[in-house]
């Protein structure tokens, strides 16, 4: 059977360590964008028109801010994959380790 | 002031062990770890003392038990360490032990001196064999009547007639590779090209048997003419380190040999399986043992080395020793004496006796695995001298809570809190690890420190506002924009959003601003542009704050120095006057910052004066500027009184305390004190000590601190007081460090976030998130790297700096000598160096 494993220990602890800051930082990131936070109105990315051909004043803004705040819960889940498969590997490091000694 | 804040009372004590009970009580003192031996026979050389034929034991016997780890090393075989901690050895079993570690080594070098014969052996039977092998080879090609008929058409020219094939002599052997092309040269020059050479290449790799090298080997066979060529052609091989072996002419001869060496190499590789599979045994069995040995014998030498530093007695009967030891552990120092005795047999009990001494015993400061790291930091700067104020248990917060405050931002905060967590909770588990990584266990002895500066940072983090260069906005902003529009606020319009790219709240204006931020920093600040302007002005007079603050405590803590060693002069004519000038020049500076902040509101506040003109102007009793509006009602004459105060104190340090010094040494020479030999007779009133000083050992060192020179306490005074009110100054400046780090790191992280993490998020299409997934990555690899590691680490040295020379020189001259209690535990680990 060809080995999953496919990175040492350190790497996988390190990925793990990534993931895990990933996930929360991304999810509260998602979570304060959908709630269309003030402070992070320099990271949506607007141009003048959105403002000046917005029909319904702030609806375009908003919009660019649950877009932001979609693309950031995507990237959490993806970093919740990257989470599981550093799991996977420091669980099979784990064996290895034990089948060596 | 309690004893916990001061270094550990010690005493020098003599202890009197029976000859025979010394060696078992030194051990139990060694496990105990609690006394420092003195030597009591400087002048004696290392070789004349009484137990160097025991420490040379010891060091031969440590010798052989590191030839056998060798061994074991290059046979990889694990040592296992058990933590188990083994007694010490009698002095009696030492000869079992020698016994053992001889044998053990005779029959390792018996082993290794056998298997490399054996081994050379099958060197050259295997060479042999691909001789044999190759050369018939050639032998065939000799033979082939083709070649044979060609060759003697060749030769038919010199030498005329030859009937019969020549017969041409050979010699076969084996060479080193790389040697062959000279070898060649060699060979065709000095022959004049009269010789034929033929090689052949071995596959496998050979085994020097010497150095256990892999080396390629080439087979040759040289065929020449007459007696004269074979002399010179072996001298060429024995200069090339060729070997040669025999070949037998016939092919009938040489296929026998080589079946024959084939069956002993067959052999040979049984008895060499035997070997190594005898020595692994052996190895194996020591290694199960070695580190129980490396102990036993190296606390023995401990032992026998301490034993070198006593002093024998003239009876021969008892060993002395003396030593340091904290007045706190008598009791147990006692009982391991006792423990000692027992154990070795003796009936007569060994004796512990305290002695008085004019001697600085050694600072002992006891720490647990918390306060270590923070002993550390003060023990870098200086060992403190004997009882003086410690100032490790201030640092525990102190420390960590300056470099939060260079450090604040709750998500940097909360990831090095996580990372210390880790290294506090896994403890145990990445102790019994051992790694020899230097950075890790630096990090690791720092373990707490890192923690509290952590959470320290979390919290002025909090307070500032900063969670990786953004706000958090917990209870809603206290400023409102509404307000500003229309006739009752600014008359604020869309066209006046239109026509200005940056418009100004005024908090004048009713409804604007709410009342304060219930904790730290308004949220509202991150987004706007004047936010620098505000954070500087805050942050300033914030660290002006904390470093008077950390300064007035630092000089309090030097009258607890003064009452505990009775210089009341020191209170007095020092003390005193330094915090008089320090709290009414920069104590005042501080109250007026509290003023400015609580006098002003937002209708007022365009009047508020700038509080470094006034400062300034105080200093230089200008108050003839009308431009500048005073604070309060009469201000002037507090000022000019604080200033007069403040330069009042200057000549007390500076001249009445060197007046006062040489006064009090006049009058005491006047009543006067003699000495008789060693015994100090004194007539004044309160020498009752005679009599106590007239140890041999102690009068060496102890010296009459008598003497006085009247200039050279007026320039150390001079000095001392000129940079206590230089320093006033520059060290207050120097507490802005608080603020400029602090600035550094929030512009650092806003750089990383605007210009990495800004990238990821603004992306206005669906799949953003891939650029998001890779650019997060980056940001937080960037983060660790230079705002926690880089950022970190500028953070502590000037957190470290502003502990050393800004507070510790208020109090703490740290020119005591350390502790070094004879301990096991710290030789095992390496840390004792004899």
């Amino acid at each position: 059977m060809p080995s999953l494993l496919f990175c040492g220990p350190k790497m996988a602890a390190c990925g793990m360590v990534i993931s895990i800051w990933g996930v929360i930082m991304l999810a509260m990131l998602g979570i304060f964008f959908s709630a269309k936070s003030a402070v992070l109105i320099e990271d949506v990315p607007f141009t003048e028109e959105d403002i000046r051909n917005d029909q319904h004043p702030p609806q375009n803004i908003y919009g660019l801010y649950s877009q932001v705040g979609i693309n950031c819960f995507i990237a959490a889940a993806v970093y919740v994959a990257v989470g599981a498969v550093s799991l996977c590997q420091v669980r099979l490091n784990k064996r290895q380790e034990y089948m060596v000694t | 002031m309690g004893e916990l804040f001061r270094s550990e009372e010690m005493t020098l004590a003599q202890l009197f062990l029976q000859s025979e009970a010394a060696y078992c009580c030194v051990s139990e003192l060694g496990e105990l770890g609690m006394v420092q031996f003195r030597d009591l026979n400087p002048d004696v050389n290392v070789f004349q003392r009484k137990f160097v034929n025991e420490v040379r034991r010891c060091e031969e016997m440590d010798r052989k038990l590191r030839f056998v780890e060798k061994e074991i090393k290059k046979a990889n075989i694990p040592t296992i360490d058990t933590g188990e901690n083994p007694e010490v050895p009698f002095p009696r079993d030492m000869i079992d032990l020698e016994a053992t570690f001889e044998k053990l080594e005779n029959e390792l070098k018996e082993i290794n001196t056998n298997q490399e014969a054996l081994k050379k052996n099958f060197l050259e039977l295997t060479e042999l064999k691909h001789i044999l092998r190759r050369t018939q080879q050639f032998f065939d090609e000799m033979e082939d009547p083709n070649l044979l008929e060609e060759s003697s058409a060749l030769m038919e020219g010199n030498e005329g007639g030859r009937g019969a094939p020549l017969r041409l002599g050979f010699v076969a052997g084996v060479i080193s590779r790389e040697r062959i092309p000279t070898f060649e040269r060699m060979l065709w020059r000095v022959c004049r090209g009269n010789v034929f050479l033929r090689k052949a290449e071995i596959e496998d790799p050979l085994e020097d048997p010497t150095t256990g090298d892999q080396v390629h080997k080439s087979v040759f066979i040289i065929f020449f003419q007459g007696d004269q060529l074979k002399n010179r052609v072996k001298k060429i091989c024995e200069g090339f380190r060729a070997s040669l072996y025999p070949c037998p002419e016939t092919p009938q001869e040489r296929k026998e040999m080589l079946a024959g060496v084939n069956s002993r190499i067959d052999d040979l590789q049984m008895v060499l399986n035997q070997t190594e599979d005898h020595r692994q045994r052996v190895l194996q069995a020591a290694s199960k043992t070695m580190r129980v040995w490396f102990i036993k014998v190296r606390k023995m030498k401990a032992i026998y080395h301490t034993l070198n530093l006593c002093n024998i007695d003239v009876t021969q009967k008892c060993l002395i020793a003396e030593v340091w030891c904290p007045v706190s552990d008598l009791d147990s120092i006692q009982f391991a004496l006792r423990r000692g005795t027992e154990r070795s047999g003796s009936t007569v009990p060994s004796i512990l006796n305290r002695m008085q001494t004019k001697q600085t015993p050694p600072t002992f400061n006891k720490t647990n695995k918390f306060t270590s790291g923070f002993q550390n930091i003060v023990d870098a700067y200086g060992i403190g001298n004997y009882r003086e104020i410690n100032p490790a248990q201030y640092t525990i917060i102190t420390f960590p809570f300056l470099f939060a405050v260079m450090f604040g931002d709750m998500g940097h905060g909360l990831l090095m809190t996580c990372a210390a967590l880790y290294l506090v909770i896994r403890e145990s588990r990445l102790l019994a690890q051992k790694t020899d990584n230097e950075m890790f266990n630096m990090v690791f002895a720092g373990r707490y420190i890192i923690l509290l500066m952590g959470i320290f940072s979390v919290y002025t983090g909090i307070i500032y506002n900063d969670c990786f260069s953004k706000s958090l906005n917990m209870f809603g902003s206290g400023w409102s924009v509404r307000p500003m529009f229309g006739p009752k606020g600014a008359n604020w319009s869309f066209e006046t959003l239109e026509g200005n790219a940056v418009l100004q709240l005024d908090p004048a204006i009713p409804g604007v601003f709410n009342g304060p931020y219930p904790l730290g920093i308004d949220p509202i600040w991150n987004i706007a542009t004047n936010k620098l302007t505000f954070l500087n002005s805050f942050k300033m007079k914030m660290s002006v704050i904390l470093g008077v603050i950390h300064m007035i405590f630092g000089v309090s803590l030097s009258l607890f120095n003064h009452l505990y060693f009775k210089k009341p002069l020191n209170i007095f004519l020092g003390f005193i006057p330094e915090i008089v000038f320090m709290s009414s020049l920069f104590g005042y500076l501080v109250l007026l910052v509290f003023y400015k902040w609580t006098a002003y509101d937002a209708f007022t506040s365009k009047d508020a004066p700038s509080l470094l003109i006034h400062f300034i102007n105080m200093c230089l009793f200008n108050y003839s500027d009308p431009t500048t509006k005073s604070l309060y009602a009469g201000q002037m004459g507090i000022q000019v009184l604080l200033v007069l105060i403040a330069l009042a104190c200057v000549p007390c340090m500076l001249v009445v305390k060197t007046m006062v010094l040489r006064r009090q040494h006049l009058w005491k020479k006047h009543l006067g004190t003699q000495k008789f030999g060693g015994v100090r007779v004194g007539n004044g009133p309160t020498e009752d000590e005679a009599g106590i000083m007239d140890h041999d050992q102690l009068s060496q060192h102890s010296e009459e601190g008598d003497e006085f020179d009247f200039g050279d306490v007026a320039v150390h005074q001079a000095i001392h007081t000129i940079e206590y009110c230089l320093g006033c100054i520059s060290n207050t400046a120097s507490y802005l460090r608080l603020w400029a780090l602090s600035l550094a790191h929030a512009q650092l992280s806003e750089v990383l976030w605007s210009m990495v993490m800004h990238l990821g998020l603004s992306s206005r299409s669906g799949g953003g998130f891939f650029g998001l997934t890779i650019i997060f990555a980056a940001f937080a690899t960037l983060t660790v790297a230079i705002l926690l590691i880089m950022e970190g680490l500028s953070a502590f040295l000037h957190a470290l700096r502003l502990h050393w020379v800004e507070f510790q020189n208020k109090f703490y001259s740290g020119q005591g000598f350390k502790f070094v209690p004879f301990s096991f535990e710290s030789i095992l680990d390496g840390r004792f160096d004899e």
